[in-house]
């Protein structure tokens, strides 16, 4: 599902120099399988999933998804292949707070092929628990609702691969352990990889299959982050 | 569904901005038909206001005053003319028909104006149409004390038939200088949409003899107006009068003559068109400022929709349909703007002049204007558009870490 090969990417400096941020060999990740990686804050985790996303652009290497080479996708297919193939649920949700429940959801499909249904949306929005929400606006949600309402738009476009980025890092224990076990089951509903990345050792542990960021990403070794 | 969604959660949440942009864009866009059509219409109809005749003899001088005075009633008479003169055109081989008319006195603000009854009943105002009365009405015998009004002035004093009137002196109102004689209003005219709407008309005699003019002048008449058998008659009595005489005034063709009245005040027009764009420039230029200094605050929700898949070309066109809904939302409501001016300009108009302008009358202008003003804005929207174009994705949502 996931294959990243020599993926690198720096960053200039505040003083002109060039430092390295990813730098990573070789990490997969197989269709369906839900891996957890350990980072620690400045590890450059988020920046690596920035650049499975396509969000930024790497240095060097190659990140297939789905047997598609991101890397030497134009910008506007790389746009198309993050709408069409992946889910991504951030640390601080990154809700449009201008738009209801239901239109946020419809927004993470509508960029997709499928294009927005609305059948869909409400029927992620029922299974993550918001079903009598939909109108509602991100800043009338608790803070767990709001996660909720991420994971179904990261859910929404039917992805194969979903990147998560401390998505339990703004919730306080028991919330964050409904989230997570919520996000884990709708990928495995829908047969979606997920790579979870976190520095929260307890919400770590609840994955069969972890790493650390560190072992995977040569730059923060080198780095001693 | 996306883009219409986009445009319309952005609006939504810049409510005010949006409506303060839009209402100045409502004020250009209303601002700039009703100086268009006001232009357009206020030309049309008083070069067509001829009221029936073709050309207008009266005393030397000015043929737009001569014009003025006998066809619109604006203006002072430049003089009198002879019964003599009034006759001798009357009989002349082209004229179709002469009516002698007499000005000089008012009632209570509106110019009466002594006339014969033939002006009623052989001038056609337009091919086919002649004077009406309002119902219970006739017009004036013209050895009587009578006299009939323009529906106009009839409204605004308050006329019907059977009232009594006292004709004040001169083309002013003036309380202390009313005349003694009395007349009796025999018939309301129904509305021409002409300037004649807005005069009160008497027998030419009950006017030459009022109290208190000068009896030596009692045959004199202001104007004659003229109705041609042929254009070809006009240019003879223009050579006759205004080439060969010295004496009176042959001003032929009335139109031309109110069209250099327009052409004189073009600067006007030019003046209040340049205002007029001034202020749908600054309009398009308020949707820059309102978009652009509004970017800021969107820059996170611009760079979530690119994470979320949407293109970059996406992102332009969605800021690019604001603009331009705000552009049309000013249109549309500047609709309201230009129908309310021009209401106003054209009651105005007609209470000064008697010309009528039509508020439901169509023009090129009342949709190019409003679709110049949406392109006007959508341009103004390319800036803004372009940083949103550039918004960087990782950057804005979330530091490294």
């Amino acid at each position: 599902m996931l294959s990243v090969q020599n993926l690198t990417k720096s960053f200039v400096s505040p003083e002109g120099g060039t430092v390295a941020i990813v730098d990573v060999r070789d990490f997969a990740l197989g269709t369906g399988e839900q891996l957890a990686l350990r980072g620690e804050s400045g590890s450059g985790k988020t920046t690596f999933l920035h650049l499975i996303a396509g969000i930024l652009a790497a240095d060097g290497g190659s990140v297939r998804i789905d047997g598609v080479e991101m890397t030497a996708l134009s910008e506007p297919r790389r746009d198309r292949l993050r709408a069409e193939k992946l889910g991504y649920i951030f640390q601080t949700f990154n809700l449009l707070q201008g738009y209801t429940v239901l239109e946020n959801v419809l927004l993470g499909m509508s960029f997709g092929p499928r294009g927005a249904d609305r059948r869909h949306a409400r029927e992620i929005l029922a299974r993550v628990g918001l079903g009598h929400r939909l109108n509602h606006f991100p800043h009338q949600l608790s803070t767990g609702q709001q996660q909720r309402v991420a994971v179904a738009r990261a859910l929404s476009n039917h992805p194969k691969l979903v990147l998560a980025d401390e998505p339990t890092g703004n919730l306080d224990r028991k919330h964050a352990r409904d989230a997570l076990l919520l996000i884990r089951e709708v990928c495995r509903e829908q047969g979606a990889a997920l790579l979870f990345v976190s520095h929260d050792e307890e919400a770590l542990a609840q994955f069969e299959v972890r790493r650390d960021f560190a072992e995977v990403n040569q730059a923060t070794r080198e780095a001693g982050r | 569904m996306t883009l219409p969604l986009i445009v319309y959660r952005s609006l939504r949440q810049h409510a005010l901005s949006t409506l303060i942009t839009a209402a100045g864009i409502a004020l250009a866009s209303g601002l700039l038909m009703c100086v268009w059509m006001v232009k357009t219409q206020s030309q049309a109809a008083f070069t067509q206001t001829t009221t029936g005749f073709d050309a207008v003899l009266g005393a030397r001088g000015s043929k737009l005053q001569l014009v003025l005075n006998a066809i619109f009633h604006l203006e002072a008479s430049p003089g009198n003319i002879s019964a003599a003169d009034a006759e001798a055109i009357r009989r002349h081989p082209m004229v179709k028909s002469a009516i002698p008319i007499a000005v000089g006195d008012n009632l209570r603000g509106f110019r009466l104006v002594g006339t014969v009854p033939e002006l009623f009943t052989q001038v056609e105002l337009a091919p086919g149409r002649k004077f009406a009365l309002q119902p219970g009405g006739r017009f004036f015998v013209p050895e009587a004390k009578e006299g009939v009004a323009g529906s106009f002035a009839a409204q605004r004093l308050g006329l019907k038939v059977g009232d009594i009137f006292r004709p004040f002196h001169g083309l002013s109102f003036d309380p202390r200088a009313e005349h003694a004689d009395e007349f009796v209003v025999t018939g309301i005219l129904a509305p021409t949409n002409t300037p004649m709407d807005r005069v009160v008309w008497i027998p030419l005699r009950g006017l030459q003899t009022l109290g208190g003019h000068d009896p030596k002048a009692a045959t004199d008449v202001s104007a004659v107006l003229i109705q041609l058998r042929a254009p070809t008659g006009g240019f003879m009595l223009d050579t006759m009068y205004n080439k060969q005489g010295n004496r009176l005034t042959f001003a032929y063709p009335v139109g031309a003559i109110v069209a250099e009245l327009f052409s004189k005040i073009a600067w006007f027009d030019r003046v209040l068109a340049l205002v007029a764009y001034l202020v749908a420039l600054v309009a398009a230029g308020s949707v820059l400022a309102s978009i652009y200094n509004s970017m800021s605050a969107r820059r996170r929700d611009l760079a979530i929709l690119r994470a979320l898949g949407a293109r970059r070309r996406t992102i332009f066109g969605a800021v690019l349909a604001e603009a331009a809904c705000i552009g049309a939302l000013g249109a549309v409501v500047g609709f309201a703007v230009y129908g309310g001016l021009f209401y106003g300009v054209a009651h105005l108009i007609r209470a000064q002049t008697g010309v009528v302008l039509e508020v439901g009358a169509g023009h090129p202008v009342l949709w190019i204007c409003p679709l110049a003003m949406v392109l006007m804005c959508a341009l103004g929207g390319v800036v803004p558009a372009l940083k949103a174009y550039r918004t960087p994705v990782a950057e804005t949502l979330a530091p490294l870490s």
